[in-house]
This record gives C-alpha cells, sequence and structure tokens, in this order.
C-alpha cells in the first residue's frame, strides 16, 4: 500500500512539471547532426555460441534508438558491448568518430537492468556518491527534484519499491547530465502505474534532446517512445526503421483476432495468411470484407472477433514466429 | 520432507562440483595444509621449553646431561647480550652458560689455540658427558625470566640436571609475556581485519553487480581500490588505536618507544596488508574460493609470524618464510618500538618492506583486478 502511495506521488508533486520543464527545456539544444554512437560489425562469442552476429547500426544524436527482441536474441550483450562493459569478439563501437574511452564514460549515462547500490545508503547519498566520479553533471537536489525522489531522499536505498529503485537508478544515470543513455528495460517488474510514470520521465529526457538507447520487452513502450527501432533475433538485426516504417513494410491493413479454441481445424485451410500465438489466432488482411465473408462461409464463429491495426507485437510474430517475451 | 531436503542437497553439490576453482581449491587447501603442518611441527617431539645455550659453534649434546632432556629445543647463541635480551623478551625460556663451552669459552678458545669447534677447544671437551664432568670446570651460569612460568619450570628441571648450577642477574627490565603478546594481538587483530574486511567486500560488490555499475563510470580500477585502501584502513587505525588504549590501560602497559612511529608502522602494515587482501578478491566471484584463499594467508601467519610464540630456534626456512609475511614485520618492529624503546633507525627495514609491499600489492592488485566475471 505504502509502496503504491509513494509511487503515486510521482504525479502528484506540485512542483515536478516545472522541475521536469527545466530540465526538459533549460539544457543544451543540440541539433540532430550525425551519429552519436555507431556500431561497426559487432560480433561476440561465448565459447561455440555466437551471441551477437555481425551487427551494425548508427544511432543519430537526439534519436531515442529500440533495441528489441525476445530473451537471447543478443540485444544485452549488444548492449553492453555499446555501454563498454563487455567486450567484442570482434567489430567496435565508435562514440563521436572515437573509439569508447575516457569521453564517453563522462558523458554517458546508463540503466542496468539489475544494479544494486552500496547497503545502509540514503538514495541522497548514493546520488551523491556518483556525482561525485564525474567531472560535470547536475546538482543533486535537481536530480532529486527531476525523479521525484523528494520524499524519499533520506530513505535507505535497499527499502524502495520496484518504482521507486527504478527512479533512483534513473537520477544515477543522469547524474552526469549525459549526451547518451542507455536503458536496459528499464520497466520490466514494474506495475502498470510505475511504468507510465517512468515513460513520462523518459519522455522529458527525450525533450532535452538527450540521445536514449533503450531495450524493453514492452512493445507500447517502444511504440511510444522510440523514434526508431531494431529488432534482434539470434543475434542479428532482423528488421531495422521507424516502428511506422516497420509495420507499413511487413503489414497490410488490418489484423483481425479470434480466440483459438474457436478457430476450427477445418478453417486452417482456407486462403488465408494466418499466425497461431499461444491462446488466439491472426489474420491479417488487407480486404477485410472478403475475409469476413470467407470465414463466414466456413462458419467459424466470430462473435469474440476483435479487428486492430497490427502493432510491433505482430511484426515480431511476423517476423520471427516467436512472441516478444518468450 | 526427505525428497525437498535431497533436491536442495544435490542441487547444492552440483553448484559445489561445478564450480571448479573452488572445487580443485577445496582438494588442494587440506593437502597443502597436511604438508605444510608436517613441515612445520612434524619430525621430533615438539619442544615445550627453549633454551639459549651460549655458544658460537653448533651444540655439543654431550657437554652436559641438561642437554639430553626431553620437550626442550636447546638453541645456540652467540653472545651475552644476544641472550639477555631474549630472556627478558620470553623469545626463550632460559639462558645457559656451559663453562668452557660457551661462546666466552669458545671465544676464549679461538683466541688461544685458534679453534672453537664442536663446542669449545679445550682437552676436556671430550672427556666429561656427565654432570661432575661439567661442575668439575664450574657450574654452569644461567639466566631466566622471573615473569615467565615456563622459565620458571625449567629452571626446575635445569637444577634437577645441574644442582649446583649458579643464577645469574638478569640486567635490564624483564618483560611480562602479557607485554610480549600484547602488540601480537593487536596485530592478529589488524590481520584479519584488512584481509577479511576487504576482500569479501569487493566480493560483495562484484557478486551483486555494483561493481558492474560503477564500470560504466570514469572511475579506475586503481581509484576504486585505492577508495577502499584508504576506507578499511581509517576503521582499523580507528579500532587499534581504541584497543591499544583500553587493553594498556588494564595490564598496565606503557611503551618504550614513540607511540607516533608505532602509529606510523600501523598505518604501513594495514596497508601492506589490505592491499593483500586486495589481490586475493581482484579477480574472484566465488565466496568459497576467497574465503579459501585468505585462510591459506592468515593461517601460517597467525602460526609462524611470532604472534603467540618466538620463532627462536625454528628451521631457517620457516623464519625466511615468516619473514615474507607483512605480520612479521609489524610484530617484530612494534615489539621494538614497544618493549625496547626503538627509534625509526633501528625498524627502516620493517618500514621500508611494508610500504614497497602495500605498493606492490595493490598495482598488481589493480592490475589483476576485474569488474565483473563474463
Amino acid at each position: 500500500m505504502r509502496r503504491a502511495e509513494n509511487d503515486r506521488t510521482f504525479d502528484r508533486a506540485p512542483n515536478l512539471l516545472a522541475s521536469r520543464r527545466r530540465f526538459a527545456t533549460g539544457m543544451d539544444k543540440k541539433i540532430m547532426t550525425g551519429p552519436i554512437l555507431e556500431v561497426c560489425n559487432l560480433v561476440k562469442q561465448y565459447g561455440t555460441v555466437t551471441a551477437v552476429s555481425d551487427v551494425s547500426f548508427r544511432v543519430p544524436e537526439g534519436m531515442c534508438f529500440g533495441l528489441l527482441g525476445p530473451n537471447g536474441a543478443g540485444k544485452t550483450t549488444t548492449i553492453e558491448i555499446m555501454e563498454g562493459i563487455l567486450s567484442a569478439t570482434a567489430g567496435e563501437v565508435r562514440y563521436r568518430g572515437e573509439p569508447l574511452g575516457r569521453q564517453f564514460r563522462e558523458e554517458a549515462g546508463i540503466l542496468f537492468q539489475k544494479t544494486a547500490l552500496q547497503d545502509f545508503l540514503t538514495v541522497r547519498q548514493c546520488l551523491t556518491m556518483f556525482r561525485g566520479l564525474y567531472d560535470r553533471g547536475l546538482e543533486v537536489e535537481e536530480l532529486i527534484k527531476v525523479c521525484a525522489l523528494e520524499k524519499l531522499a533520506g530513505r535507505d536505498n535497499r527499502k524502495l519499491s520496484g518504482g521507486q529503485q527504478q527512479r533512483l537508478l534513473l537520477a544515477i544515470a543522469l547524474v552526469n547530465d549525459p549526451a547518451l543513455i542507455f536503458l536496459d528495460e528499464p520497466t520490466t517488474g514494474l506495475d502498470p502505474q510505475a511504468r507510465r510514470n517512468f515513460w513520462e520521465l523518459i519522455q522529458s529526457i527525450k525533450a532535452r534532446r538527450k540521445t536514449v538507447i533503450l531495450t524493453t520487452h514492452y512493445m507500447e513502450e517502444a511504440e511510444l517512445l522510440c523514434d526508431e527501432i531494431a529488432i534482434m533475433d539470434n543475434g542479428k538485426i532482423i528488421a531495422q526503421g521507424t516502428p511506422r516504417e516497420l509495420l507499413n513494410q511487413h503489414f497490410a491493413d488490418v489484423l483481425l483476432e479470434l480466440p483459438r479454441h474457436e478457430f476450427p481445424d477445418s478453417a486452417r485451410h482456407l486462403p488465408l495468411t494466418v499466425i497461431e500465438a499461444s491462446d488466439s489466432v491472426e489474420i491479417t488482411t488487407n480486404d477485410l470484407d472478403a475475409t469476413l465473408r470467407t470465414l463466414m462461409d466456413a462458419r467459424v464463429p466470430l462473435q469474440n472477433l476483435r479487428i486492430r491495426p497490427p502493432n510491433l507485437e505482430d511484426l515480431f510474430l511476423e517476423l520471427t514466429g516467436k512472441a516478444l517475451r518468450a | 520432507m526427505i525428497r525437498r531436503l535431497v533436491s536442495v542437497w544435490h542441487a547444492r553439490n552440483l553448484e559445489f562440483v561445478r564450480d571448479r576453482s573452488t572445487l580443485l581449491f577445496t582438494l588442494v587447501m587440506p593437502v597443502m595444509l597436511i604438508v605444510g603442518m608436517s613441515f612445520v611441527f612434524g619430525g621430533q617431539e615438539r619442544p615445550l621449553f627453549k633454551v639459549g645455550v651460549l655458544s658460537a659453534a653448533p651444540l655439543d649434546k654431550s657437554a652436559h646431561p641438561f642437554l639430553h632432556e626431553r620437550f626442550v629445543d636447546f638453541v645456540p647463541i652467540a653472545s651475552e647480550s644476544d641472550g639477555l635480551h631474549k630472556v627478558t623478551h620470553q623469545q626463550i625460556d632460559l639462558l645457559l652458560d656451559l663453562p668452557h663451552r660457551g661462546v666466552a669459552a669458545g671465544a676464549r678458545a679461538s683466541a688461544n689455540a685458534g679453534t672453537g669447534e664442536n663446542g669449545g677447544g679445550d682437552a676436556s671437551a671430550g672427556a666429561g658427558a656427565d654432570a661432575d664432568a661439567g661442575d668439575a670446570q664450574g657450574p654452569p651460569r644461567y639466566w631466566v625470566n622471573t615473569d615467565s612460568p615456563k622459565g620458571y619450570i625449567v629452571e626446575k628441571l635445569l637444577l634437577a640436571s645441574a644442582p649446583t648450577a649458579k643464577r645469574e642477574r638478569v640486567t635490564g627490565t624483564a618483560t611480562r609475556y602479557i607485554d610480549w603478546l600484547f602488540p601480537g594481538i593487536l596485530g592478529m587483530n589488524m590481520m584479519f581485519s584488512c584481509l577479511f574486511g576487504v576482500g569479501y567486500v569487493v566480493l560483495r560488490y562484484r557478486k551483486n553487480g555494483f561493481l558492474k555499475r560503477l564500470h560504466a563510470t570514469p572511475l579506475t580500477a586503481f581509484e576504486f581500490l585505492s577508495a577502499q585502501v584508504l576506507s578499511r584502513l581509517c576503521l582499523i587505525l580507528f579500532v587499534t588505536v581504541l584497543l591499544y588504549i583500553g587493553i594498556a590501560s588494564i595490564i598496565h602497559f606503557h611503551s618504550a618507544g614513540s607511540l607516533l612511529l608505532l602509529f606510523v608502522l600501523a598505518v604501513l602494515a594495514s596497508l601492506s596488508m589490505i592491499a593483500l587482501g586486495l589481490t586475493i578478491a581482484a579477480r574472484f566471484a566465488s565466496e568459497e574460493l576467497v574465503a579459501g584463499l585468505l585462510n591459506l594467508l592468515t593461517w601460517p601467519m597467525m602460526l609462524l609470524s611470532g604472534i603467540w610464540f618466538s620463532l627462536e630456534g625454528s628451521p631457517q626456512w620457516v623464519q625466511w618464510l615468516a619473514s615474507i609475511f607483512p605480520l612479521t614485520h609489524l610484530l617484530e618492529a612494534s615489539r621494538a618500538i614497544m618493549l625496547d624503546g626503538a627509534g625509526v633507525a633501528q625498524i627502516v627495514p620493517d618500514l621500508i618492506y611494508l610500504g614497497v609491499t602495500a605498493v606492490a600489492f595493490l598495482v598488481f592488485g589493480a592490475w589483476s583486478f576485474r569488474w565483473r566475471i563474463e
């Protein structure tokens, strides 16, 4: 109960919006130029297993770039090489045209999937400690306001809820006022309310024209936040572009969704494009009338039929045959 | 219940067996302990008492029946002043001078006849293998620390073999055993705090991902390790000063030498031992392996650095091995300061050794440090 209440304070804080506005507008206004980060022919092998296979892409400055894929696709390995945490077997990552070095560490902010902090330290003490590691950055009190941590500043970091903990880790990632921010599955495990609060925070970071590299399992998160996405599977990038471009490339206009148990075996032989998910059957079509007629002729019950536009989850199913959270 | 217990037991066994480094160490450690203990303590019966015998040459056991006593370790000592220092500092339980066989006699013989071989150079050396023979050339003289319980007992043993032996006055202040032990207790506490405190903290940081997070900042391994060393150093110095004040007031101990010099020594020794602990924790992620390696360091240090007893008379290689440990240098130098009032000049080799090892361990630790295990 207390956790939920604290998470909600995020939205209720009266000075929060003003803080975020200051955060979003008062800083450097960099113009989108060349790539801030280039990934060139990246390969990572663990023994005989190839986790990342010849991956290349560029991230322009000021963009929110999403790296999507199911568990084991190689996205965390890729992002950790990009963060300079893991070494690549082959290939390289360049920050502002240079190999990763001191400048990159000073100008990059990172939020890992899981990070433990030092025991017994309060939220403010954690931020102060990390602030001390950088030559330049934001004031601790400003970070506390931006990430809505005012009421938690004196609390032991181990006694924070999941959402509060993620806000603290985001504040730590912002402590050096980074030009480039890595967010590795930042909302995994958060409840819907905390997740939406977190998205709002990320949008305020985007508004500062910071470059964000995001990995996520949540397609709505990617669609909402990302300007461009790359979808990975089996260590390779299998599609890349803006969410709209990719959907337009791979899908016709609409998608019909039926409960699996209401889709008879006899209907599987119909001339339709059918994708079977775990509990539903999805049919893509650019001629809705004709498809509906075909289904009715085959006496498929349509009481629970849902018609919706395709989303990134559908795109992933289309491309790999796997659910994104598999 | 049994099924659940077996399931967990089996899973834990698999975890242990598949952690190859720990498994290997667990198998090797007992063997190393057995071999080490057999070297240090094996062979002859362990003596209970240590008696210094003034002699410039290896001892001739036939010189006096007392030299045949069991459970007494007879150690040749070159000079009377050296022997007296060891008696007063409880490094030996009793100092014995057998007439015409000790160093004085040996020196006299060397001066007169150019030989001091085999425990003396005079004609009577080979004749007397009993008490009478010794007494025939005058009674043995001995020095004993009257504050030493072991000295009291070994004196009784001597007088049983040589009733006419003459006790000489021990010059200088006799050191109580507790005074001799005091630096050892402080040093042992420092050693454990240095090695285990830092080792486990770094290991925990590595396992819970905190090191990985730090790796993503401009912080270098050397900076991180130095911060750990300094943090632990402050803690250890605070605790050690507190312990010193507390224990010294209880046992009414007053250091003969400079407390400032003692503090400097404690700083260097702590730095050396903390940095040694960091070299162990620099790259491993297994608690069991790190615990084993730290035990491998602390056990020999505890046994061989002279915390509980002096290594006087131990085999040369044991003394050489002991001289590698930072704790040995800490204890030798701190006893010199606290008991003898030694100044910088007397302990400068120990200070240099501790300083050099501190830097060397820290540099090695930073070089071999791993933020995370891939």
